[in-house]
């Protein structure tokens, strides 16, 4: 009798603390999104999305412009960036058996774990300084060196649990090898491909550092790729540590609209996975 | 004879594992030859080195010659994806493409190559269905998935999506053993209707499966090609202890 109540006891606490690690997990993130969610809801009006920033000492405007600027790069390092990583990974897993393929893996992975400030200096050593300038393209390359592993690795995953069936079922039907590997393989696994690209794009959504001394940002509308442009994240820091309140309620709108663009690409992450379904 | 396809001294090695050792084997044309013998005894190699599915296996080495129709299918110059234009495949597990419709898979080896031609297509997914005896169960579902139809109807349309190619050879790989006894039965008559346009050559280890469906048997052990021969004559009188013990159930 007495080691069952110790048995009920011991499993009373293990449950407590679990519950109480959950809520450890859960808490900061409650907070955050509560916290940005009073502050920023208030500053949040139809100016934000359609005005870009004021003159200092004016009142008013918006982000309009580091918006467009956030699509923009996010656009363009994909055009850059999705192809070399999905191309990479039919590559990895079709044809790369040999030495170039652990080296290209074992890139990506370093590659993924290279703080995006130190991206951000190579893009800029890359293309700022021989351009010349800051510049849109700057950035956009910056972030696709980021989207690539991520996107890589996540495809290379996905098409590993493709059933090899397939692809046998596909070349005996006299289907070369890379129209089997896109056509048969990839979109087999393009849900779980495309999970991984939301991924890779809200991983560079929210992204500052590597734009820091890329795309550098402005207060106005961009004209051209090759001159600086401004984003989302880069306006909230700026704002957020300029002396203004006016600015920096801007800048908790901003925050508040960036974490529902990260909320709603997790969440649209979240259901291609749910819905991914093989044989 | 006339064989359509021929095994000379053809060995197959994964690695330093001889996996079929020096086979020669004559597959007529326009006959059903079954392969048979115990598990692991290399039928799967050696019918896989018949459409160069070795290819893509790194370790795999293909030595001999393998003839179709006297051309050396490993010669020089020689497209794989030709020769497995010419010399289609089943496999053990149906492998319908789970993202196609019935439809489209029967079509899938003209999409695929983006050599479908959209006035031919339903012609040929009726006149295929037809060939497997499946068009009436699946005619008034041709856009739904392949996935909703049972094990036995998805090898059908397994083999409908080989024929739709227009292959000369067929190959099949234990096509009956993932499928219930009448869907056997199916498949086996299916088998016996083929061999009317094109060779078949059928692996199997159900020996009672190669007594009813194949007009030629060879009995392979441990990668070598013990005997070979008329069905009849392997089945009833044949020459070697070996194939004799492995017929009448005493090992394998
Ligand atoms: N892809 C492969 N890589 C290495 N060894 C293989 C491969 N495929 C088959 N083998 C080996 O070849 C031998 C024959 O196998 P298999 O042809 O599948 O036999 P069966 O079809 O008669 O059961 C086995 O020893 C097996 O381990
Ligand atoms: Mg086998």
């Amino acid at each position: 009798m007495k080691s069952l109540t110790f048995r009920h006891l011991t499993n009373g606490v293990v449950t407590l603390l679990m519950v109480l690690a959950t809520l450890a997990v859960l808490t900061p993130l409650g907070l955050i999104f509560l916290h940005i969610l009073k502050m920023g809801l208030s500053s949040i009006s139809l100016d934000f999305f359609t005005q870009i920033p004021k003159p200092t000492g004016e009142s008013g405007g918006g982000m309009a412009n580091g918006l467009f600027g956030s699509g923009l790069l996010i656009l363009m390092a994909s055009i850059i960036g999705l192809p070399v990583g999905v191309l990479g990974a039919v590559y990895l897993t079709e044809f790369g058996s040999g030495k170039l393929a652990t080296a290209i893996r074992f890139s990506a992975d370093v590659l993924a774990g290279v703080p995006s400030i130190i991206t951000g200096m190579v893009a800029y050593s890359l293309i700022v300084v021989p351009m010349k300038g800051f510049s849109a393209l700057a950035g956009a390359v910056a972030l696709s060196l980021i989207m690539i592993p991520i996107v890589l690795r996540t495809t290379e995953e996905q098409l590993k649990m493709v059933p090899g069936t397939l692809r046998e079922a596909s070349l005996a039907l006299g289907v070369p090898l890379w129209r089997t590997s896109l056509k048969v393989m990839l979109v087999s696994a393009a849900k779980g491909v495309v999970t991984g690209i939301l991924l890779s794009i809200a991983r560079v959504a929210g992204e500052t550092a590597p734009l820091l001394f890329t795309a550098l940002g402005n207060q106005f509308w961009s004209k051209k790729l090759t001159e600086p442009i401004a984003a989302l994240p880069l306006q909230i820091f700026n704002f957020a540590i300029a002396p203004y309140e006016d600015w920096h309620k801007l800048a908790w709108a901003g925050a508040l609209v960036l974490v529902c663009i990260m909320f709603a690409l997790n969440l649209g992450a979240r259901m291609m996975g749910k819905t991914q379904r093989l044989n | 004879m006339n064989a359509k396809v021929s095994l000379e001294n053809m060995s197959v090695h994964f690695g330093g594992n001889h996996a079929v050792k020096s086979v020669n084997l004559d597959f007529p044309a326009n006959s059903v030859t079954a392969i048979i013998g115990p598990s692991g005894c290399g039928k799967s190699t050696l019918l896989r080195s018949i459409n160069r599915m070795h290819d893509l296996v790194p370790t795999a080495r293909v030595s001999g010659r393998i003839t179709l129709d006297g051309k050396d299918i490993y010669g020089a110059g020689v497209d794989p994806v030709s020769i497995r234009r010419t010399i289609g495949m089943v496999f053990q597990k149906p492998n319908p493409f789970p993202a196609m419709s019935i439809h489209d898979n029967v079509v899938a080896g003209y999409k695929l190559n983006n050599t479908l031609k959209r006035s031919e297509a339903d012609e040929i997914v009726e006149s295929s269905l037809r060939r497997v005896a499946l068009w009436d169960e699946v005619k008034d579902r041709l856009k739904s998935s392949a996935m909703d139809l049972s094990g036995g109807q998805q090898q059908r349309l397994c083999i409908a999506r080989t024929i739709a190619v227009q292959p000369e050879v067929i190959l099949m790989d234990e096509p009956c053993s993932a499928l219930d006894p009448i869907a056997t039965l199916k498949i086996e008559e299916l088998v016996e209707e083929l061999k009317e346009q094109y060779t078949v050559i059928i692996v199997t280890h159900n020996m009672q499966q190669a007594a009813r469906v194949s007009d030629s048997t060879a009995f392979m052990y441990m990668g070598e090609m013990v005997e070979s021969g008329p069905t009849k004559k392997i089945f009833t009188n044949p020459e070697m202890k070996q194939t004799e013990d492995y017929i009448t159930g005493r090992f394998g």
